[in-house]
């Protein structure tokens, strides 16, 4: 089953549910034919297709919305903080080509603040799978969640077995360690996922942790994490501003906990545009690369420890 | 003309809308409101309440029910007052105007009942009023979606968008109701960005329009009571209006906007509406 498919079969078990689009069908190209006047295609107009949505939504339906995610968050932000945020309606932003995975198409379409944004909306949720799979097993609860939300849309294949009990705010613990535990969501799971293995064949002992909704967000496996491993490491394709890094500064202060977190991420630039794999290296961002830093780090741990 | 008001009816609008306008003045006396904005819509919120919209007391959550959005959010103190006369609010609500105790503020809020949406960024109404009239055709419903926009808002990009989308969708249960005096914020419409020729840009986006003056009723009731204009067309009535209407001092002056006056001040301008409208009485 894919995204369309699940989609498909939610929104034809509940009458609510309106699937919309500001003309970007790539997920949802056999929507239109199962869904007549349930499907609204409003042109490239992001901005007018969250007003519509909430006028749709006031009069109880469930919409679900498609665009471009740099164009859906940045483009219509202010609709969707004043008009869904505001009124806290139940609309569902599926926000495609997030992060890393718009490619080669330029810094205009790459969404590495959409998470930024959308989390510091009032009651906003916020969905980032790591892959098809993830994304297929969190859908259904996001979908029928009262509250709005914001999907990082993501369709990579799976690289493992996921969990496949969902609960928004609960983070999908995929091993413990002592050494290193490392935070993940979205597009770069596959490589955290790797890192974990070299570092494991290394001798180390250490954690991965997908965290599936980054709002809420899992504070008690955070924390726990922070209180037993030496460190923690946190990998995203999003701005360190505002992303999951910045999350667990603002969680660390409230709760007073001092840890040593590595961050991999985007300080203060855009990426070189390149097809995903191209990236990866560039960016430092495959397993390996990411692994032979946390391995430099936690040497220069162990030495600043002796002294 | 066919529908030739009743002149019992004709006196009930204007006191009504009198009464409306003294309310403006007490909120512009408790810390002050757009009191240029409101005056200007007055008469149209008036009539589109009392003798056009499916708006009641008793009805103000039926799906059955016509919607109002009043776009250009800052007139708000005209809904307020008009609620507070039809009943959808206690009047006492109103000496309440800005206090942290209650949500009578600068702009429209759904704490307010008959306020249907929050609005007060300009440009957003028409999408939403869209969304609305869009799911009361998919249920086959014939409620009508009026959304109040101010001339000035007209600058707004967001207002254009919806409009091919409203056109596209064929929402002829859409109405559209131009504020149009003609002024905006700090100037003159046509001095900064010019919106003329109005009508046919908003023929050319599918609209079906008419113009009305905007404080007559009798011209409302003409043009109001043969909507839809047009099959699958949305309508558009261009409003002449004049900012501040009622207040001989402050109509149609760009500094008038907002307002602020003390409790002297608003007493002595609420005589002054009185006998003015003792004088538009006397000539019907």
């Amino acid at each position: 089953m894919n995204y369309e498919e699940l989609l498909k079969e939610i929104v034809l078990s509940d009458e609510r549910f309106v699937v919309m689009t500001a003309e970007n069908r790539s997920a949802i190209r056999n929507i239109p034919e199962c869904l007549g006047e349930r499907f609204i295609d409003v042109g490239i107009a992001e901005q007018s297709m969250i007003g519509i949505a909430a006028g749709l939504a006031l009069r109880g339906r469930i919409p679900v919305v498609h665009a471009l995610s740099a164009f859906l968050t940045m483009r219509a932000f202010e609709f969707i903080r004043t008009d869904i945020g505001i009124a806290g309606l139940p609309i569902k932003l599926v926000g495609a080509f997030p992060g890393f995975l718009s490619e080669a198409n330029g810094p205009t379409h790459q969404a590495i603040e959409d998470i930024a944004l959308m989390r510091g909306i009032p009651s906003m949720n916020v969905f980032c799978p790591s892959d098809e799979e993830d994304m297929l097993i969190g859908l259904e609860t996001i979908l029928k969640s009262p509250r709005p939300s914001y999907i990082r849309f993501n369709d990579l294949e799976s690289s493992v077995k996921h969990d496949n009990v969902f609960h928004t705010g609960r983070a999908e613990i995929l091993s413990e360690g002592e050494d290193i535990t490392i935070l993940t969501y979205g597009t770069l799971f596959r490589e955290a996922n790797r890192a974990m293995r070299l570092l494991e064949a290394e001798g180390k002992s250490v954690g991965l942790i997908n965290l599936r909704t980054l709002k809420p967000i899992d504070e008690e496996t955070i924390i726990n994490a922070a209180m037993q491993t030496s460190l923690l490491v946190t990998v995203e394709d999003h701005f360190l501003a505002g992303g999951l890094f910045s999350i667990l500064g603002e969680m660390f202060l409230r709760h007073n906990v001092t840890c040593r977190v590595l961050p991999f991420g985007l300080d203060e630039r855009w990426f070189r545009p390149a097809m995903l794999q191209d990236i990866l290296e560039c960016e430092g961002l495959t397993g390996e690369k990411i692994a032979d830093k946390i391995l430099k780090e936690s040497e220069k741990y162990a030495e600043y420890i002796k002294v | 003309m066919d529908n030739h008001m009743e002149k019992h009816a004709l006196i009930r609008l204007k006191e009504r809308a009198l009464k409306v306008r003294g309310h403006i003045l007490g909120m512009a006396a408790r810390g002050g409101c757009f009191v240029g904005s409101a005056l200007s819509c007055t008469d149209l919120v008036v009539f589109l309440y009392s003798r056009f919209l499916n708006i009641a007391k008793d009805n103000l959550n039926d799906p059955g029910r016509d919607y109002l959005f009043l776009s250009k959010g800052h007139a708000v103190p005209v809904l307020y007052g008009t609620f507070a006369e039809l009943g959808f609010i206690h009047p006492g609500r109103l000496k309440n105007h800005l206090s942290t105790d209650d949500s009578v503020y600068w702009h429209p809020n759904r704490d307010i009942p008959g306020i249907e949406f929050h609005s007060g960024s300009l440009g957003h109404m028409l999408a939403v009023a869209s969304g609305v009239a869009l799911e009361c055709k998919m249920k086959k419903q014939d409620n009508r979606i009026v959304v109040i926009v101010g001339d000035g808002e007209l600058n707004e990009g967001s207002v254009w968008e919806a409009l091919l989308i409203a056109s596209a969708y064929r929402l002829d249960n859409l109405v559209i109701v131009v504020d149009r005096n003609r002024l905006q914020a700090n100037a003159g419409t046509e001095d900064l960005i010019p919106l003329e020729p109005l009508i046919p840009k908003l023929q050319a986006f599918g609209m079906s329009v008419k113009s009305i003056d905007g404080h007559d009723f009798q011209d409302m009731e003409d043009v109001f009571s043969n909507i839809p204009f047009e099959a699958d067309r949305p309508g558009v009535v261009i409003a002449h209006t004049i900012r501040g209407k009622g207040l001989p001092e402050i109509e149609d002056r760009v500094d008038k906007w907002f307002c602020k006056y003390s409790d002297e001040e608003a007493g002595r301008l609420i005589k002054a509406l009185k006998s003015s409208n003792e004088r538009l009485l006397e000539a019907i």
